[in-house]
């Protein structure tokens, strides 16, 4: 095997295991999602009609801890389904490295954000 | 004279028009590559590699292709064909233009086009070489041979099909974009030697598809299974191999 010459080469060839366990949480939270999105589909859209999807009916539903919980998991696995996938075609189609590490950056920031928004807005009602 | 022994009627199919429509590029010349047409007369079950042939030989020399046993084991006419990655010599003309219609043939994608259809097989190559494609079998050989069980022969027949034409490889997008991304092609050559029961070089296999190049690039967009011109169902055997790696690393 050749050995690395330079620290590109190195990190080419060292393995850590992150790919390998990103991929399987890409399979896992995907086959969740697809339940927990449509549960979610479900109560909003087909077991109230949307009229009856008002503020305070919203916020009634939510005081109770397991439909917060229920909400969260969506929220955080959404996040991260779609951070990781994006991260995939970034990384795959943004060649040039500076820009890719600002691609990245800014995307990060941005999707962090909406988490934090997100989470904030879930437990303070 | 064999033609005396041919019957007259065995062209019982006309003869059809096509137009062939070759993205040809001089590096001495051309600063991009251009399309060019040729007009030509041909069976509907002649190959595109006769055709090709019949242009180089008669209407325009400098044409340049890479084609060696034209039977379809030595991969080395891969090229796209009606926008679709095949082999010359296995493309039939009927199943790729109408009569009277347009033959489009460009050079595989994603590796650096040297003249017309001749592209650099170097990194595809170099791929092919970072996954040790040779049997690694330290224990002293048996009087016999080294034996498989006809389960265990099956385990690898698919992937011991490839031929090495890089129709899979030049037709991955990732590859396309990410020239570090081993391709299809290495990596079904790795399953080949992963999944033999006789090799004993899993584990340092397993690590190369483990590595930021290896199976991870691969997003399933399944253009390698359609372009394999052997047939082999390459992206389930990535997967395959994605699977192999998971179990060796729990």
């Amino acid at each position: 095997m050749i050995r690395a010459r330079t620290f590109t080469d190195a990190r080419a060839q060292a393995h850590s295991n992150a790919e390998l366990n990103w991929w399987i949480f890409m399979r896992i939270s995907g086959l969740i999602l697809v339940f927990l999105v449509l549960g979610h589909i479900y109560m909003t859209f087909i077991q109230v009609s949307e009229s009856d999807a008002t503020y305070t009916a919203v916020v009634a539903k939510l005081q109770n801890p397991a439909w917060k919980f229920y909400d969260w998991t969506i929220l955080a696995l959404t996040m991260l389904h779609g951070v990781n996938g994006a991260r995939y075609s970034i990384e795959d189609y943004v060649r040039s490295r500076p820009n890719r590490a600002w691609v990245k950056t800014i995307f990060y920031t941005i999707s962090a954000v909406i988490f934090t928004l997100g989470t904030v807005g879930l437990f303070s009602i | 004279m064999a033609e005396q022994h041919i019957p007259k009627n065995t062209h019982t199919t006309p003869p059809m028009r096509v137009k062939v429509k070759i993205l040809r590029y001089n590096p001495e010349t051309d600063k991009k590559p251009h399309w060019e047409t040729y007009p030509v007369e041909a069976q509907p079950s002649d190959r595109v590699l006769d055709v090709l042939n019949y242009i180089k030989w008669y209407v325009e020399p400098s044409l340049t292709f890479r084609r060696s046993c034209g039977h379809g084991i030595c991969g080395s006419d891969a090229m796209m064909i009606a926008g679709r990655n095949r082999l010359a010599c296995k493309a039939l003309l009927r199943d790729v233009v109408k009569d009277g219609g347009t033959l489009t043939i460009e050079p595989i994608r994603g590796l650096k086009v040297e003249k017309d259809l001749l592209t650099d097989m170097e990194p595809f190559f170099d791929a092919y070489k970072a996954i040790m494609p040779y049997f690694i079998n330290e224990s002293p050989p048996p009087a016999g041979e080294r034996l498989q069980s006809p389960e265990q022969a099956e385990r690898m027949a698919h992937s011991s099909n490839c031929i090495l034409c890089a129709c899979c490889t030049t037709s991955c997008p990732i590859f396309w974009v990410n020239g570090s991304y081993l391709g299809p092609a290495a990596i079904v050559q790795a399953h080949r030697f992963i999944f033999d029961s006789r090799d004993e070089a899993t584990n340092q296999r397993l690590n190369i598809m483990n590595q930021n190049t290896g199976v991870w690039r691969c997003r399933t967009a399944y253009n390698c299974t359609e372009a394999c011109p052997r047939d082999i169902p390459i992206t389930t055997i990535i997967e395959e191999v994605k699977r192999a790696v998971m179990y060796q690393q729990s």
